[in-house]
């Protein structure tokens, strides 16, 4: 018990000696507008807010006014290796990876869902009803259907 | 943009209620509790999406919609050193049968359900497993423990449990090592106005042997459909009311 | 009649060469599942089609077994044998152990074991399983204070009465919960059934005593206590009696199934054309876990017939639990009932399984964490009476 109590203690202490000496960790710099609420807010708050749209997004299918979703903070905040290509998780300089290190924190997000960002943006944006794979185009192609069925067996 | 430091922390952590914030203008928030006429996009409790799979249509050679599926979604091919077929997880996947008496030989693809009555959901110890009010029945994998109960309650084998890891996903559907999934009925493209890739396929294929739409209106073609041929649910004896349905099986 | 004496067990070199061994077995199960959660479940013989594996059988077997070690408490206090009180302290404790080396299994073979706190704090009421985790947590509760309750002094004879009450009353209704994680599973022929609940109680009878006069005497050996003849013949009888009701429920159970056709193709399996599974029913549970145990203490009571009885009566159990679980999930599912099935990938074919190293060291370590923790309980509680020889009992 003592132990556990002076190994706290110790940590406790190594916080700001950290801070003090320097060795904080370098944020990767980020593309696109700043955050309007502040990066020190973000920085603290980022678990809630995604936690909170992860929610909003699969257990009710919020899609449209999600502001915290991973791919879109791959927006502005993927890193690139020497050929340009985003680095994964599996690499100490992704974005997350940075001050999650740094403060021995793993984050739960990549075991399901990717780090980099993807070329896949289809599903991204509302269909418009011209699209092909539209409910609005599919349903107008069943109507038309119907109705050539109901003309042949006349 | 947003402000979100300007909403409560309470708001925010308020997930269980629908919340739904519109924004009028830059710097302007409307927020609203409980209602959901303010944002269209949700999932809508007056819709339940469902499938009717015609299995006179379904060609036994065609496997267009699993395909397409994996493609959508990203499984089929975890692999690895130890990986087998068993192992392998399964969203959607083709049978052919043979009548017993008859021997009518037909084909169909099998997927989950969604049933109205879910056992998987019933059995969740964490309610990961769960249903969206227009009925699609999903994994909420932030809080699935692989427990695996609910593939023991699943009368048609339609979930799988990831065996090994899953590097660089597809941004259509999250999945990962130590939770189990199934069918989604493309939740992602639902809620966007688009079709499941299986029905796209299906469709592409030539044999548009599966039928998607909102079975709480009477006027969609699927419960047009539902009204005016005979169809069955698998495991109709369990009563569970599924959102996919059959004809000619 | 003398007074019972409550010692600790002294740490002999037997005593420690036994725990070291048991260290061992937790070592590997340890080592078993940083290695499953490092690879994932595809090392084990785990896989889509059987979800449910040694692991399990293990766990299961652990779980019934325990509330069926408290019953020894129950005997003397709810049902006031005073024979069994001397042994009422260490039943308490076992059970508490059992019930967390089965806990852990369950829990280390979870895909994400990590997220053990997430069960902990959210529950859906509509789960079975949510309950149990609810009746688990209540037993070592309940299991402590009647533990407590025993080993305070000058509380009254109404006081451990009711300890003993609620402690019994919650173990039936925990086990009724392990069984009903069967019971009420619709979707397969081999379980959905009622029958479930009350099997698991009778077979948590049988188990949990096994297990209890199995423990008792190794670490009266340890120690060099004495264990009487006539009090290990008594727990022979009683446990030949559990055993037949284990028999009886099993018998009444399939009995039932045979009656629908609904169920026949799954009770064909199980009693005829299952292999492995046929074997395990009908050769290591009903004959060696069942009717010779019973035979054994019927026919020739004595101290090595109760031995050899508890011991054939674990292993009975085992299997049929292995039966149950396995084999449950081996047959397949109907989903196409008056369909052959031509084509599609494990469909209406029975599923095969292939335990691995993985999944055995991790279901023996649960077992040797539930005994190193008995035996370190025996070491610092005064649980264990200093002897049960039969000069303490003349009837």
């Amino acid at each position: 018990m003592r132990l556990i109590l002076a190994i706290m203690v110790l940590l406790g202490l190594s916080l700001p000696l950290h801070a003090q000496s320097g060795a904080l960790p370098e944020v990767p710099k980020a593309t696109g507008e700043p955050h309007p609420e502040g990066n020190e807010y973000w920085r603290k708050n980022h678990m809630v807010l995604l936690r909170h749209d992860r929610d909003l997004t699969l257990r009710e299918g919020e899609r449209e006014e999600i502001q915290a979703s991973l791919q879109s903070c791959f927006d502005c905040h993927t890193v690139r290796d020497e050929a340009g290509e985003p680095v994964t998780v599996s690499d100490e300089r992704h974005f997350c990876r940075v001050c999650h290190d740094f403060a021995a924190v793993k984050p739960d997000c990549f075991t399901c869902h990717r780090s980099t960002p993807s070329d896949n943006v289809a599903n991204r944006l509302m269909a418009k009803p011209e699209e092909p794979n539209s409910i609005a185009a599919y349903l107008e192609r069943l109507k038309a259907l119907e109705a050539s069925e109901a003309e042949a067996s006349q | 943009m947003t402000n979100r430091a300007e909403m409560t922390r309470r708001d925010i952590l308020k997930s269980g209620a629908a919340v739904a914030t519109l924004t009028l203008a830059p710097g302007v928030t409307l927020m609203t509790f409980g209602g959901s006429e303010a944002n269209a996009a949700k999932a809508d409790a007056g819709k339940r999406w469902g499938l009717l799979i015609d299995a006179n249509k379904c060609d036994a050679n065609c496997s267009d919609c699993v395909t397409a599926c994996k493609t959508e979604n990203g499984w089929g091919n975890d692999g690895g050193e130890h990986s087998s077929p068993e192992t392998e997880s399964a969203w959607i996947r083709k049978v052919t049968l043979r009548d017993k008496n008859t021997g009518r030989q037909v084909s169909a693809p099998v997927m989950c359900q969604h049933c109205e009555s879910p056992p998987c959901v019933d059995v969740c110890p964490t309610g990961a497993s769960m249903q969206r009010v227009d009925g699609i029945v999903l994994v909420d994998k932030h809080i699935c423990i692989g427990c695996r109960y609910c593939m023991m309650a699943c009368p048609f084998k339609a979930r799988s449990f990831v065996h090994s890891d899953v590097p660089e996903q597809s941004v259509n559907a999250p999945r990962g090592k130590g939770v189990v999934e199934s069918c989604t009925l493309c939740v992602h493209r639902v809620d966007k106005g688009r079709i499941p890739a299986c029905v796209e396929a299906c469709e592409a294929s030539g044999n548009s042997a599966i039928l998607f739409g909102d079975l709480k209106d009477p006027d969609s073609p699927i419960s047009k459909a539902l009204k005016q041929y005979p169809s069955i649910a698998l495991r109709a004896d369990l009563e569970l009311n599924p959102g996919v349905r059959y004809q000619n099986l | 009649m003398e007074r019972t004496i409550y010692r600790t067990i002294k740490a002999t070199p037997a005593a420690w060469g036994v725990a070291v061994l048991l260290a061992a077995f937790i070592a590997a199960a340890g080592l078993s599942v940083l290695t499953i959660e490092h690879h994932g479940h595809i090392i084990t013989g785990m896989n889509n089609q059987i979800v449910w594996g040694l692991p399990h059988v293990f766990a299961i077997f652990l779980i019934v077994a325990a509330s069926g070690v408290l019953n020894v408490a129950s005997i003397s206090s709810v049902f006031g044998k005073k024979a069994y009180k001397p042994m009422a302290r260490f039943s308490a404790l076992l059970a508490i152990t059992v019930l967390l080396g089965g806990l852990a299994i369950l829990v280390l073979d979870l895909g994400r074991p990590d997220r053990l706190i997430v069960a902990m704090t959210k529950y859906n009421f509509t789960s079975i399983f949510a309950w149990n985790m609810i009746l688990y947590n209540g037993f070592f509760a309940i299991a402590g204070i009647y533990l407590a309750v025993q080993m305070t002094q000058g509380l009254s004879h109404r006081v451990h009465k009711a300890a003993g009450v609620a402690a019994f009353a919650w173990r039936l209704i925990l086990t009724t919960g392990t069984g009903s994680i069967f019971g009420w599973l619709v979707a397969r022929p081999a379980y959905d059934a009622a029958i479930m609940a009350p099997l698991f109680i009778a077979m948590s009878f049988a188990l949990g005593l096994a297990l209890f006069i199995l423990v008792t005497l190794l670490l009266f050996r340890l120690d060099g206590r004495i264990f009487g003849d006539k009090l290990m013949k008594r727990l022979g009888s009683l446990l030949g009696v559990f055993a037949a009701a284990v028999l009886y429920f099993t018998a009444v159970q399939h009995l039932t199934a045979l009656y629908a056709e609904e169920h026949a193709g799954v009770e064909r399996f199980i009693l005829r054309d299952g292999g492995i599974y046929t074997t395990l029913f009908w050769l290591v549970q009903v004959v060696l876990g069942g009717l010779v145990p019973m035979a054994l203490v019927f026919l020739r009571p004595s101290r090595g017939s109760t031995i050899l009885a508890s011991f054939l009566v674990i292993l009975g159990g085992l299997a049929q639990i292995y039966v149950i679980v396995i084999g449950g999930q081996a047959y397949p599912l109907q989903i196409f009932p008056g369909y052959e099935v031509l084509e599609g990938f494990n469909e209406g074919v029975i599923n095969s399984y292939a335990p691995t190293i993985y999944e055995l060291a991790l279901g023996l370590g649960g077992v040797a964490l539930a005994l190193l923790a008995a035996g370190l309980g025996a070491k610092i509680l005064r649980v264990l009476p200093t002897n049960l020889s039969d000069a303490n009992y003349p009837d």
